[in-house]
C-alpha cells in the first residue's frame, strides 16, 4: 500500500526536476533542478530496496558531481539562454523525435515487460545488503573493480592537465 | 509492485534527457541532460535487479557511477579550456576538430 503511494511521490518530483533543467533559462537553475531529479532517483532506489546504491546516488551525484558542475557554471558566468518556446525547424524536428523516441521506449516496456514479471512473482526479493554487494565486488568483479580505480586516475591527471595548460 | 512503472518514469526521463541534448546549445546543460539520461538507465537496472532477485544489476549501476564521475570531471575540464580559448560555450560555434 506504502510503496506506490511513495512511487508516485518520488516519480512527480524527479519528472519535475528534469522538466525544470530542460526547460529553465538560467544554468545554474538547471543544475539545481538536476540535483532534485537526483535526490527523487535517490530516495526511488531505496523504495527499490537498494540502499547501499541510494546513499551512493547522494553523495556521489547530488553531492560531487553537481557541485563540480555548479562550480564550472559559477566560474564561467555564462549568460542566459534562449527560450524554448521560440520555434524553429530544428527545435520542432527535435520535438518530434523526442515524442518517436518516448512513443517507441514506451511500446517496448509496455509490449515485453508482461514475460518479466512473471519471473519476478516467483523470485522472493528482499533488500539487498551491503555485504552482499561487497562481497559479489570483491570476488567475481574484483578485475572490473581494479580497472574503475584506474580509469579513475586517468580521469584525474587528465582533468589536471587539460584545466592547466592553455589548450591550443 | 510491479516494475512497469518504474521502466516508464525511466523511458520518460532518458526522452527528456535526449530533448535536452537536441534542443539546449549550452554545453554545460547538454552535459546535465547526458547524466538525466544515464540515471534514467540507472533506474531501469536497479529496477530489472530487483525483479530478477541479482545482485549483479546494482553492481553495474556502481560501475556506471564511477564512469560517470570520470567522465563529468574530464568533461567540464573540456569544457573550461575550450571557454579559455574562445570565451563561449555554445556549442554551435565549435565545429573544427583544430582550435
Amino acid at each position: 500500500m506504502l510503496e506506490p503511494f511513495l512511487f508516485a511521490v518520488f516519480a512527480v518530483f524527479a519528472l519535475v526536476g528534469a522538466l525544470g533543467m530542460l526547460i529553465s533559462r538560467s544554468p545554474v537553475a538547471s543544475a539545481l533542478w538536476m540535483v532534485q531529479t537526483m535526490l527523487a532517483v535517490a530516495c526511488l532506489y531505496i523504495t527499490l530496496h537498494a540502499g547501499f546504491l541510494g546513499v551512493v546516488q547522494v553523495l556521489v551525484y547530488a553531492g560531487a558531481i553537481m557541485v563540480l558542475f555548479l562550480f564550472v557554471i559559477m566560474l564561467l558566468n555564462l549568460e542566459q539562454m534562449p527560450r524554448l518556446a521560440s520555434f524553429s525547424w530544428r527545435k520542432g524536428a527535435a520535438y518530434l523525435l523526442g515524442v518517436a523516441m518516448l512513443a517507441q521506449l514506451l511500446a517496448v516496456v509496455a509490449v515485453r515487460t508482461g514475460a518479466a514479471t512473471v519471473t519476478a512473482a516467483s523470485v522472493d526479493v528482499e533488500a539487498t545488503s551491503v555485504r552482499e554487494m561487497g562481497l559479489a565486488l570483491l570476488t567475481r568483479h574484483a578485475f572490473t573493480l581494479q580497472i574503475v580505480g584506474v580509469l579513475l586516475l586517468a580521469a584525474t591527471i587528465g582533468a589536471v592537465l587539460l584545466a592547466k595548460k592553455r589548450f591550443v | 509492485m510491479d516494475i512497469t512503472w518504474y521502466l516508464a518514469l525511466s523511458a520518460i526521463l532518458f526522452t527528456i534527457g535526449v530533448l535536452g541534448v537536441l534542443l539546449r546549445r549550452n554545453v554545460i546543460v547538454i552535459f546535465l541532460s547526458v547524466e538525466l539520461m544515464l540515471n534514467a538507465v540507472n533506474l531501469s537496472l536497479v529496477a530489472f535487479s530487483q525483479s530478477f532477485g541479482h545482485v549483479d544489476g546494482q553492481i553495474l549501476v556502481f560501475f556506471v557511477m564511477s564512469v560517470a564521475a570520470a567522465e563529468a570531471a574530464v568533461g567540464l575540464a573540456i569544457v573550461i579550456a575550450l571557454f579559455r580559448n574562445s570565451l563561449s560555450v555554445n556549442v554551435d560555434e565549435f565545429n573544427l576538430l583544430r582550435g
